[in-house]
């Protein structure tokens, strides 16, 4: 399969639970060699044999980057996904020969920063196990801000405030402990970069509040994965190979051309990195974009879409594949 | 079997030369009787033996004599080698990365020990046997990109990577055909390349930086670039042109096969792990006319291509004066027959 990476022969070496929602899965190299340096904020994408069908998920890498005998994610299991989650909470065992791709960076730290302040939601926190790690190997000036639903479902939070002490700041949904978002921009010092991860929403507000407090564009850094929603099924013609395909409902158009043997060069497959864009050859209907990756005058002009997490309703639609 | 290095300079007077097995080594860049830009850009992946690309970092028998040629411009010159505060830990990547593929290819010449980490890097060309603390600048006699580069053949820029765009924030620029690290310092792809003429209009830059941005750990990438330098000189800075500028009205006739050089460098592309940047080594080649066409290939190639290299190409790479001489002299070695397909000599 055509990717932007090589790939990683790996062996589930452990799984833990975390909590309720979360397990941790840890892999180490078949060969029994290092496995390759990674930096902060990288991800990695995890092959899933799901009877028939292939899954490829991103995951960020959560260990230490100065640590590489082994990689560990963690995977938050969604009921009502597509289906990734859940394969690798009830089937993925210690022992189970699995492929992963070498790290890939599109969230990485700005190391100019006099100062690094995250703000994390939820499961977004892995990248930034990763990173705060690496900064406190090299003396780096951080500060984390960590949104979860309840205590129980703080993922690391106990492990990150024994670390950092007070450098790591919880807020608890069901005790409606907020950020002051506004206050906490406003006083940082110059030179300060600033990360987000989490739901697309708290990305939002956050660019939102930084931009509105004049924070400069270079100094935001975030990263959403938009999970490939499940809509209406779709017909595609791919006018390069000459093939018509059905895109199922739960399943992704980037997925349906890969089923049909062709195969675009992918690195995110969550609408961030650009590489599967595809030119839009005519259609008929509206476009669902879903990515970050082109812009709005691109979304509106029909022309180019990211089968990676975007679909189709409509008639008829040919793609240059 | 190890390599025979050479005693031999690069200034003054001039003693450089390729034996006859580094002539049919050398990356000869035109693979067809006439030149033009592209994104002539491939996979960084190892090549035939006996060839420049038999290892994906190539040391060969000037090494010696580079490497006291760098130490001199060094000496003269220091800020030929600079990196930004930001950009250390991008320079123990590279240490890494230069240390790790010398030792692979070269296990006879150098030697990489590791032990959490405590290394010891062995450098027997150059007698150096140094033990180390990974990630400790203090342990190091420089900055672990100015260390390991006083020790690598050809120059190295560190692009940090950010904002979807790279930037020159760190390099060792001793070997450089015309350009300045110290004035390119902190600028981002765009702004460095600006001097080139036609490829902005064909859009070339754009989908270099394109491609080049999404680099991947372990698939490095690879092109060739190519100018003409008179004598053997390694560094053909803008700083030091007084030097160097004025030999190129020194051409004539009888000189032309021992003065007149083509210059090509074997351009890599590197994802460093920890930084996330990339590095970026420009390796210099060097051969004269009377070397370049004992291969008789390459000479009627070489003469169609000067030839017939347009205007601003000629002038931008600095030809001027003294293309008509040269033409007019690899023209006597053009017979007009076929030239076979690809680079190397028949």
């Amino acid at each position: 399969m055509s990717t932007g990476t090589t790939k990683l022969d790996v062996v589930v070496s452990d799984v833990v639970p975390v909590n309720d929602l979360v397990t941790r899965f840890h892999f180490r190299r078949r060969d029994g060699e290092l496995l390759p340096t990674f930096s902060g904020g990288a991800h990695v994408v995890v092959e899933m044999r799901d009877g028939e069908r292939t899954r490829l998920n991103p995951y960020s890498l959560m260990g230490s980057p100065l640590d590489t005998r082994e990689y560990t994610i963690s995977v938050r299991r969604d009921d009502v996904g597509r289906g990734g989650s859940l394969f690798m909470h009830r089937s993925v065992k210690p022992g189970l020969e699995m492929v992963i791709s070498y790290p890939v960076n599109l969230f990485s730290l700005d190391l100019r920063a006099k100062k690094h302040l995250m703000l994390a939601g939820g499961i977004g926190i892995t990248p930034f196990m990763a990173q705060t790690a690496q900064l406190a190997g090299e003396g780096g000036n951080f500060e984390l801000h960590y949104t979860c639903r309840t205590a129980s479902l703080g993922t690391y939070a106990d492990l990150l405030r024994e670390r950092y002490g007070r450098r790591v700041r919880l807020y608890h949904d069901d005790l409606e402990e907020r950020i002051d978002l506004d206050r906490l921009l406003s006083s940082q010092p110059l030179g300060t970069h600033l990360y987000v991860c989490g739901p697309a929403g708290m990305i939002n507000w956050v660019r939102d509040r930084a931009a509105a407090l004049g924070w400069p564009q270079e100094t935001v850094h975030y990263e959403h994965f938009a999970a490939p929603q499940p809509g209406l099924p779709f017909d595609v013609r791919l006018a390069v190979s000459g093939k018509t395909i059905r895109v199922g409902s739960q399943q992704s158009l980037l997925e349906a051309i890969e089923a049909a043997g062709v195969d675009p060069p992918y690195l995110c497959r969550g609408g961030v990195c650009g590489q599967c864009e595809t030119n839009v050859i005519s259609c008929d209907g509206k476009f669902i974009h879903n990515d970050h990756w082109l812009s709005e005058e691109e979304h509106r002009s029909g022309r180019k879409i990211m089968p990676c997490v975007s679909r189709f309703e409509g008639r008829s639609l040919v793609l240059e594949r | 079997m190890g390599i025979t290095f050479r005693k031999e300079t690069f200034r003054d007077d001039f003693t450089f030369r390729n034996s006859p097995e580094h002539i049919r080594r050398f990356p000869f860049p035109f693979h067809e009787d006439s030149y033009m830009y592209a994104v002539n850009i491939e996979p960084h992946v190892v090549g035939p033996k006996g060839s420049v690309l038999e290892n994906l970092i190539d040391v060969d028998e000037h090494y010696v004599a580079e490497m006291q040629d760098r130490a001199l411009v060094l000496a003269e010159d220091p800020l030929r080698c600079q990196s930004l505060p930001h950009m250390t830990l991008a320079g123990w990547d590279l240490l890494e990365l230069l240390m790790e593929q010398q030792a692979l290819g070269y296990p006879e010449h150098f030697t990489l020990k590791r032990d959490g980490d405590r290394w010891r890097w062995i450098n027997r060309p150059l007698g150096i046997d140094d033990t180390f603390t990974f990630g400790d600048t203090s342990t190091l006699p420089y900055g672990p990109m100015e260390y390991i580069t006083r020790q690598s053949q050809g120059d190295f820029c560190i692009l940090d990577q950010r904002d979807g765009n790279l930037w020159m924030d760190a390099g060792m620029v001793t070997t450089q055909a015309d350009w300045s690290l110290d004035f390119d310092i902190g600028m981002n792809f765009f702004e460095w390349h600006a001097p080139v003429p036609l490829a902005h209009e064909k859009g070339i830059f754009v989908r270099a930086l394109k491609f080049l941005t999404n680099i991947q750990q372990g698939k490095p990438a690879r092109r060739l670039n190519w100018t003409m330098t008179i004598n053997p000189r390694l560094d053909t800075s803008p700083e030091n042109y007084h030097k160097w500028g004025p030999d190129r009205a020194t051409v004539t006739p009888e000189n032309v096969g021992d003065k007149v050089h083509l210059r090509v460098e074997l351009q890599s592309f590197w994802r460093l792990p920890r930084s996330n940047g990339i590095v970026f080594p420009i390796r210099c080649y060097l051969i004269k006319m009377d070397e370049l066409v004992t291969q008789p290939k390459w000479a009627r190639r070489l003469h169609r291509v000067i030839r017939d290299l347009p205007e601003e190409l000629a002038t931008y790479k600095g030809l001027t004066r003294y293309r008509s001489t040269l033409v007019e002299w690899l023209s006597k070695l053009d017979d007009g027959s076929a030239t076979s397909q690809g680079f190397g000599p028949d």
